[in-house]
């Protein structure tokens, strides 16, 4: 490292040519070393999911009878709100009309198809029997399922927005807003579809109720902004390209966004809790377990402060121009973010459902702890994401947007 | 424990209807009455008031005609089981005469029994609660499935699993609100009592191996819309009380408690 930074801080003066080559293959170096190890990481999760495939769930996985859920689920909701956050607060451009929001658009739509791939990704390997799926959600649909819309329409979502990149790779904005459009509405069936997997369990008092489907909604958004500000920060350092102004500005409004739906998840998050402490003991002990109990740490530390009070100073401080500042901000909430899922998920199932018949079989809260073969799946995941992303890069050279 | 703080409550608050003298309060009474008559022994669905289902002897009035009867118990044989709590000493046949016959693994369960203890409880504090999936008429698994695979049979009303439709999202295990289901990994499905019916009751047995193992006659199994049957007495009995396990989830179980 050392070494490096008294070359270039030598050599750069007396040889500027060499010094500026040197930064390049550097930078081309770096590159190949990241889309590598993310290459790997996606190979790596892929050998996990089968191997816990073929020694089965039982084994492989650390979930239980009691808690059937764990990080492969909460990994793929975070996948997936952050493929509809892409798609909804890029759509505020390239749909929406909004001008200040176009630049961002090419990036964020090919995002929003990584993304949810991650999300396909991690799913394939969670559930038990994925091939079934493909074949009885056509032939044996159950229209009464969260499960069965959400799966169809993330299927019809994926389709649309790698035709609305491709129309938008061609110059061709007329389709493709109208085929964005489509993405918009079939993401946020979808995504709304989702929450009420968990909303419309009535047996499950921590997530039940018309809540969680609007709250999808709002997090994909916050989700999204992040999302797009660290990705777009990202790729200008790889490409080791200056931000255009156009792009700044978008950047400075999806900051502006960002800021608004933190303040939206936080009123949630606040009336979540007073509201359910006026709820029944089950659906007390869940919420204890977040403010006092064993998910303190990631309630308090990680989602809140990492998650959603030190961006939001972060971004009221970079004023939506300190790039860094805000690539920084959005780092952070992307990485608490995926902790907030994870509690979500876990939370939900950790009180017993025989709780309030105060039964000693069930005497206090499930444990559930990810293990190695369910990490790797997730790391695989995170992997697909950047080496798509890195890939998409040089193959689209940028993502840029010439004027129309 | 909650059952009996909410009984005198109900007592309460229709106390409190009688004492209105207005033609508003008759009116409210008579609607109140009817009501009550259409809900009467809707046990295979509606709950009236608190935990406690109320049961009622004279079957004859609440239901006015053979349809109102037919609609509260749609399905022929309607199979269903009354549990009669006080009686289960805990030895566990039940679950091992289930396990034997429904091949279920180590690792799995398809009954098992909860025990609560009552400390402040005079003479005996502990009591046995055996569970298995409460076939329910409204339930949360069916609806959740994202490809048929548990379905509610339209004949007798038992909650199936059909093991080639499975997916494996366990989205059932977590819509059940009584942890009924499991991922069973031999048959690659979901696996969940069914009150034995590919094993024994389409055989042409009577019972449930559970039911037939239960030395204390914990288990009463029959058929719900066969007014002889002895679980149709036993949940129409006004002597006793009879409850579901978790009835504000509103699936409508076709378990049944009692004890005395």
């Amino acid at each position: 490292m050392t070494d490096n930074v008294s070359t270039e801080a030598v050599e750069t003066p007396f040889l500027p040519e060499r010094g500026a080559g040197l930064i390049r293959s550097l930078r081309e170096r770096a590159y190949l070393i990241a889309v590598s190890f993310f290459a790997l990481m996606v190979l790596a999760g892929t050998a996990a999911g089968i191997h816990a495939k073929m020694i089965g769930s039982l084994a492989a996985y650390g979930v239980s009878r009691e808690v059937p859920w764990g990080i492969l689920i909460s990994t793929y909701v975070f996948f997936v709100v952050t493929s509809t956050g892409l798609c909804l607060v890029s759509s505020i451009g390239h749909v929406f009309g909004v001008k200040d929001f176009v630049p961002i658009a090419k990036r964020s739509v090919f995002l929003a198809v990584a993304t949810i791939m991650a999300g396909f990704f991690v799913i394939f390997f969670e559930i038990e029997n994925p091939l079934r799926m493909a074949v009885y959600n056509v032939i044996s649909p159950n229209l009464t399922s969260n499960i069965w819309w959400m799966g169809t329409l993330y299927g019809a979502y994926m389709v649309f927005m790698a035709v609305e990149f491709m129309l938008l790779v061609k110059g061709k904005y007329k389709v493709a807003t109208l085929v964005g459009f489509l993405g918009v509405v079939a993401g946020v069936a979808a995504h709304s579809n989702l929450g009420a997997v968990f909303g419309m369990l009535d047996g499950r008092e921590f997530w039940y109720g018309p809540f969680m489907p609007i709250y999808f909604i709002a997090s994909a958004m916050m989700s999204g902004a992040a999302a797009i500000i660290f990705f777009t920060w990202v790729a200008h350092k790889i490409n080791g390209e200056e931000i255009e102004p156009e792009t700044k500005r978008a950047l400075e409004v999806t900051t502006k966004v960002g800021i608004l739906l933190i303040a939206v998840i936080l009123f949630f998050t606040i009336w979540k809790f007073i509201i359910g402490f006026a709820g029944g003991e089950a659906k007390i002990m869940a919420l204890r377990s977040l403010l006092t109990g064993p998910f303190a740490f990631n309630f308090w530390v990680l989602e809140i402060g990492v998650g959603m009070i030190i961006p939001l100073v972060l971004y009221l401080q970079s004023r939506g121009r300190n790039l860094p500042l805000m690539a920084l901000a959005s780092a952070m909430m992307i990485f608490g973010i995926f902790f907030m899922r994870y509690d979500l998920v876990i939370v939900g199932q950790a009180v017993p459902v025989y709780y309030e018949m105060n039964v000693t079989d069930y005497p206090g809260l499930f444990t559930y702890t990810p293990s190695a073969h369910e990490i790797m799946v997730v790391l695989g995941g995170i992997g697909l994401v950047g080496l798509i992303f890195l890939l998409g890069e040089k193959i689209f050279g940028g993502h840029k947007t010439e004027a129309h | 424990m909650k059952q009996s703080s909410d009984q005198p409550e109900t007592q309460q608050s229709s106390a409190n209807t009688e004492s209105k003298e207005t033609a508003e309060g008759r009116k409210l009474l008579e609607i109140e009455r009817r009501d009550f008559l259409k809900l009467g022994l809707a046990v295979t669905g509606i709950f009236a008031g608190g935990t406690l289902l109320s049961a009622v002897s004279v079957v004859d009035q609440v239901f006015a005609s053979k349809q109102d009867f037919a609609e509260h118990y749609p399905y022929k044989p309607h199979y269903s089981m009354l549990i009669r709590q006080d009686n289960c000493i805990d030895c566990e046949r039940c679950k091992e005469a289930c396990a034997k016959t429904n091949d279920v693994p180590e690792y799995g369960y398809r009954t098992r029994i909860l025990e609560q203890v009552h400390p402040a409880s005079l003479g005996r504090t502990t009591e046995f609660i055996p569970v298995l999936c409460n076939q329910c008429n409204n339930p949360a698994c069916v609806r959740a499935c994202p490809t048929k695979a548990t379905y509610k049979d339209p004949q007798n009303g038992i909650v199936m699993v059909d093991q080639e439709k499975c997916i494996g999202c366990k989205t059932c295990m977590s819509a059940c609100p009584c942890n009924d289901r499991y991922y069973n990994e031999e048959k690659k499905s979901i696996d969940k009592c069914n009150f034995c019916y590919d094993t024994r009751l389409s055989k042409g047995e009577k019972l449930t191996a559970c039911a037939e193992a239960c030395p204390a006659n914990v288990r009463v199994f029959g058929d719900l819309s066969d007014p002889q049957s002895d679980v149709y007495k036993g949940v129409h009995d006004i002597e006793k009380a009879v409850w579901v396990l978790r009835p504000e989830t509103g699936t409508k179980p076709n378990v049944f408690y009692t004890k005395g």
